[in-house]
């Protein structure tokens, strides 16, 4: 950079000088800030969410590089939100990044003392065994005489950050199984 | 709200600009408080002396609503002779048993019409003889097992509208009832028991009525500082009573908004994972009650309302599960429903796993280590299984107490000794699945999936879906009767890309027509088996085969109200019971406040929202002897789903604890309740075993009260968020608050270490003391509140005690949802390791005379 160049670029003259007199905006931006783009503007697709922490409800924008989330922000078009996230949904982005987010199954075996890997398709074979074992072995169709068609060897306990349409499944097949004790955070 | 709701709160501050008095009570200073017009510090669980008292400054000033009181609610209604109130029987009604602790609301019901026709006079006959058992001690236990929850979208259902004084004299009608009541809720009364000084109170009242009435409306918003308490229902009633004397219900700017948790807390309560409820409030059958399809309906079919027709929506449910399996000659596989028999809520199945009576458990997006009351006992009942499934974003306490949890430390588990298998399988976040969430104003909004999930991270739609395949599967060609539910169940799913499509789970949510397209209303569901919907109330989120859960027209190109936004139910209505918006005669109440009127012209209501009540029904129709559901419903009944078509100021069916709420001590208290002679709710469901003593009340041992809260920067048991770089740093670490009068009284120091103390556990925190924190003075005694956010656990980025492990399980009798405030010591310095600790608790146990013969009672009685 040659002299002159750098002595224009100090921002006390681009301040006294240019047409930002109070020092707050291009006065006073280095040459990195200036070209700095948001995240969001070589998105390749901006999806349409909503933020999964209170009832609020607020909508998001999930912006999307190479199958990558990029950012969240908020939607100003929602009646209810206007654009507006509060810390928990601006750092919704942080759920799906975050470094110490789990992404393969882990098993403990009984009475072992540390983990173990075990791959998916597996686990799911064990988990349909263990419930219809323990199922059957609970299994009660008669309590005071009164039929029960039931099992009180099996419970289920939900977050309400869960889809209705999650809910729905759940419901119907813990209900086809016979399982009655099926809770939710919404008790809580 | 500013701290646990914030984006919602800028309507509050909206409102604020154009004049709005905004009034806070909470025991806290909190980000609300400092914007407030008024803030009012309040002693955690004495909500209902301060709302009572209001109640009672409308109903002796004669400031209500009256035209609306008359026409729209039950205050003209007459209650049967045999009726007494707490103030006959010194903080009890009529109809309770103390051996079972349950009340029998048989004398709390409507005196009959005084010109009855022959079903009314069958029924009365059937009443007589109800009550004749019922004082012979045979008591009915028609809404235990938690039924009362059953009429989220309704009332219970009672026998006929009654006998009505619509001078509102009769000494015995619900009107005159109400004024004796809460006669004893005065403002001095407030001040003994909430710490609330009589001006405050006073300012607060004159608010309140004065911004109530033709012109004007108030709205009321709360959260779980009103449910999380052994009488959280009542609390939630005294609030309706005030709003419906004030004439505040139904109308623009009035209502009460339950600010719900979480994403989509409302939608798993409206299609719920809970025990006591199917889809849109049905309730699960109970076998004691309901053998038949038809006993499952009968106390509301042919009712007067929208629930006279559940036979449609409980047939339509049934043909959603089982398809073509169910037919009219099998009942609709009515059978196929297990059966409850009593309490199977969260904490009694927790005391039946310590016990050995459950063996497998799922934890799908859910963290009870730390989030559920007692962490304890969540602890030691998932140290009794066989098997646990969690199912999480991160690794939470409740996947790792066999391994660290607190237990382990003091040597009460042994990782050895744990038979439990632990699978712990990772979920898709909310980015990487489409689906639709229901906001805490009944709104359907759908996310579109963004992409896809990492590793094993499946949805829980797929994991839920892929179970109940193999499960199916490996039963195949079964002929045992016990399998034939899951054999004969309707699960196929269209997938894509291996995931199963959300939508068409919405669509089967929403219901379909003989034809098989998509309805438009519940109105169109029937009981021949002809119509199939999953969910009735939400039948219309998916009409003209759209998915009306993903409009998203922009708020400015809409009018106010937006109902080209998500979907609401039922119906996409925005104000519920919007009937009550215009007067009697169906002209607005005021211009100002036009919501929804009768167009005489059209024949029919009109508005800015989807009417709530039958489109073409004139407000001065009178419904003919004999009609039914919805046919019965009169010109001038906006409370559609109620069999009266009135809301209620007496509640004669349908509660665990009272027609009426009346103020009761939290079960841990330093106070003596000053308004009757009972001190805790006698309705009150205890938790009886070791792991859960109660602090007596009024112990110097236990002086202080406590009580739990969250942070804006934390969710829950912090699962998802205090993994969170970004919201950790904001908030570090767990504290307590304290006023500045119990720091000098314990020594305690800002910034240093204190160690907290129940009957439970004791744990640390460190302290932060504040004038947020107000000393209260009740009368001659001053009571100290000690804070605490409850978000933090042994895992994540910040870590540290759960508060949750000081509280104790003790129930709302309606709900089954546990008290949040008890009593507690706080001592300055760090809480022992080890044995040590419990040994430290021991000693304060036994110092506290706690009787762990009977640990549930607290010594109170
Ligand atoms: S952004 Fe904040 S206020 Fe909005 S829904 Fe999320 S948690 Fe609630």
């Amino acid at each position: 950079m040659d002299i002159g160049k750098r002595i224009g670029s100090w921002p006390l003259l681009r301040q006294l000088t240019g047409r930002d007199l109070l020092g707050r905006g291009e006065a006073v931006q280095s040459p990195r800030s200036r070209d700095l783009t948001p995240r969001t503007v070589d998105a390749d697709d901006v999806v349409s969410s909503v933020c999964p922490f209170c009832a609020v409800g607020c909508a998001q924008k999930v912006f999307v590089k190479d199958g990558q989330v990029t950012q969240i922000e908020g939607d100003p078009a929602s009646p209810i939100s206007r654009g507006r996230l509060c810390p928990k949904g601006s750092a919704s982005k942080q759920l799906v990044t975050s470094p110490s987010r789990v992404t393969t199954v882990r098993y403990r075996r009984p009475h072992a003392t540390e983990w173990e890997d075990l791959d998916l398709d597996t686990a799911m074979d064990m988990i349909a065994d263990r419930v219809i074992k323990t199922r059957k072995e609970f299994w009660e169709w008669e309590a005071d005489g009164n039929r029960t068609r039931r099992t009180l060897g099996i419970a289920s306990l939900g977050g309400a950050t869960l889809d209705n349409e999650e809910n729905y499944l759940m419901k119907k097949l813990y209900t086809a199984m016979g399982a009655i004790q099926i809770e939710n955070q919404a008790r809580i | 709200m500013a701290e646990a709701h914030p984006v919602g709160f800028q309507w509050v501050m909206e409102a604020k600009k154009r004049g709005a008095t905004v009034i806070h009570v909470d025991p806290r200073f909190t980000r609300t408080s400092a914007v407030a017009d008024v803030h009012v510090p309040i002693r955690a669980g004495s909500d209902i002396a301060f709302l009572g008292a209001l109640v009672n400054h409308v109903l002796s000033n004669d400031l209500d609503f009256r035209e609306y009181v008359v026409a729209y609610t039950n205050a003209a209604n007459v209650i049967t002779e045999s009726y007494e109130d707490t103030e006959d029987l010194d903080g009890l009604f009529s109809g309770f048993d103390p051996e079972t602790g349950i009340y029998d609301p048989v004398t709390w019901r409507y005196d009959p019409p005084e010109e009855m026709n022959a079903e009314e006079r069958e029924r009365a006959g059937e009443l007589e003889q109800e009550e004749r058992e019922s004082t012979a001690g045979d008591h009915q236990q028609s809404h235990q097992a938690a039924r009362s929850e059953s009429h989220g979208s309704g009332g219970a259902p009672v026998s006929w509208k009654g006998r009505r004084d619509e001078t509102l004299q009769h000494p015995r009608c619900v009107f005159q009832i109400l004024k004796r009541h809460f006669a004893r809720y005065t403002p001095e009364m407030v001040e003994e028991v909430c710490g609330i000084k009589p001006d405050q109170f006073r300012e607060v009242a004159e608010a309140l009525t004065s911004n109530s009435g033709r012109d004007r409306t108030t709205a009321f918003c709360y959260a779980v500082g009103w449910a999380h308490h052994s009488v959280g229902a009542q609390m939630i009633r005294t609030a309706s009573i005030l709003q419906l004397l004030l004439g505040n219900i139904g109308r623009p700017g009035g209502g009460i908004m339950a600010l719900r948790g979480h994403a989509s807390i409302q939608g798993s309560t409206d299609i719920p994972t809970l025990f006591n409820i199917l889809p849109g409030y049905l309730p699960m059958p109970h076998a004691d009650q309901h053998a038949s399809l038809d006993e499952w309906v009968r106390g509301d079919e042919g009712k007067a309302g929208f629930w006279g027709n559940v036979r449609s929506y409980a047939v339509s449910l049934l043909k959603a599960y089982w398809g073509d399996a169910a037919t009219a000659d099998n009942d609709f596989c009515y059978d196929y429903l297990p059966r409850v028999t009593g309490d199977h809520s969260t904490y009694t199945t927790v005391k039946g796993m310590i016990e050995g009576s459950c063996k497998g458990y799922f934890l799908v997006g859910e963290n009870p280590a730390v989030g559920s009351a007692n962490g304890k006992m969540q602890r030691l009942g998932m140290a009794n299984l066989d098997w646990l499934v969690v199912r999480d974003l991160q690794m939470i306490e409740s996947a790792t107490f066999w391994k660290d949890g607190p237990e382990i430390e003091t040597g009460e588990l042994v990782t050895e000794d744990i038979g439990t298998e632990v699978f712990f399988l990772p979920a898709a976040s909310h980015v990487e699945k489409a689906g639709s969430f229901t906001q805490t104003q009944r709104m359907l909004q759908w996310r579109d999936k963004a992409v896809d999930p990492p590793g094993d991270c499946r949805s829980e739609l797929d994991f839920y879906y892929e179970l109940g395949q193999r499960i199916r599967d490996k039963l195949a060609g079964s002929t045992d009767e016990m399998d034939r539910p899951l054999l004969d169940l309707a699960w196929d799913y269209p997938a894509h890309d291996g995931e199963v499509d959300g939508q068409a789970v919405l669509r089967e949510i929403n219901g379909t027509g003989p034809d098989g397209a998509a309805l438009s209303a519940y109105t169109e569901l029937k009981p021949d088996g002809s119509t199939s919907c999953g969910c009735w109330i939400y039948c219309g989120v998916y009409a003209d085969e759209v998915n009306q859960a993903r409009r998203r027209k922009p708020h400015w190109e809409q009018d106010h109200v937006a109902s080209e936004w998500g979907w609401v139910w039922p119906a996409n209505r925005r104000i519920l019971y919007n009937r009550a918006s215009a007067a009697p005669d169906g002209t607005p109440w005021s211009e100002r406040k036009k919501y929804v009127w009768w167009d005489a012209e059209q024949g029919k209501w009109v508005g800015s929202d989807v009417p709530d009540f039958v489109a073409d029904r004139a407000p001065d129709h009178v419904p003919e002897d004999g009609a039914k559901g919805p046919d019965a419903i009169g010109g001038q009944d906006p409370f559609v789903m109620q069999t009266d078509g009135k809301a209620w100021l007496f509640a004669p069916l349908g509660l665990a604890d009272g027609p009426m709420p009346a103020h009761y001590e939290p079960p841990e208290s330093p106070v003596h309740n000053p308004l009757y002679g009972q001190q805790n709710n006698p309705a009150r469901r205890k938790l009886d075993h070791p792991s859960n003593p109660i602090n007596p009340s009024w112990s110097e041992v236990f002086p202080y009260v406590f009580t739990t809260y969250r942070l804006t920067e934390h969710h829950t048991a912090g699962a998802m968020s205090r993994t969170l770089p970004y919201l950790t740093e904001l908030q570090p670490e767990p504290f307590c608050e304290v006023s500045p009068r119990l720091a000098a009284e314990r020594g305690l120091e800002h910034g240093g270490w204190a160690t907290i103390v129940t009957a439970r556990t004791a744990i640390e925190a460190r302290v932060l003391v504040t004038e947020r924190l107000r000393s209260l003075r009740l009368g001659e005694q001053f009571v100290e509140q000690v804070g605490l956010p409850y978000h933090w656990g042994g895992n994540g980025i910040s870590r540290g005690d759960s508060a949750n492990d000081l509280v104790n399980v003790t129930m709302d009798p309606n709900v089954y949802i546990q008290d949040k405030v008890g009593t507690c010591d706080i001592r300055p310095g760090r809480r022992p390791r080890g044995r040590d600790l419990t040994a430290y608790v021991e000693d304060y146990r036994r110092r506290a005379g706690v009787d762990m013969e009977h640990p549930e009672e607290g010594g109170a009685e």
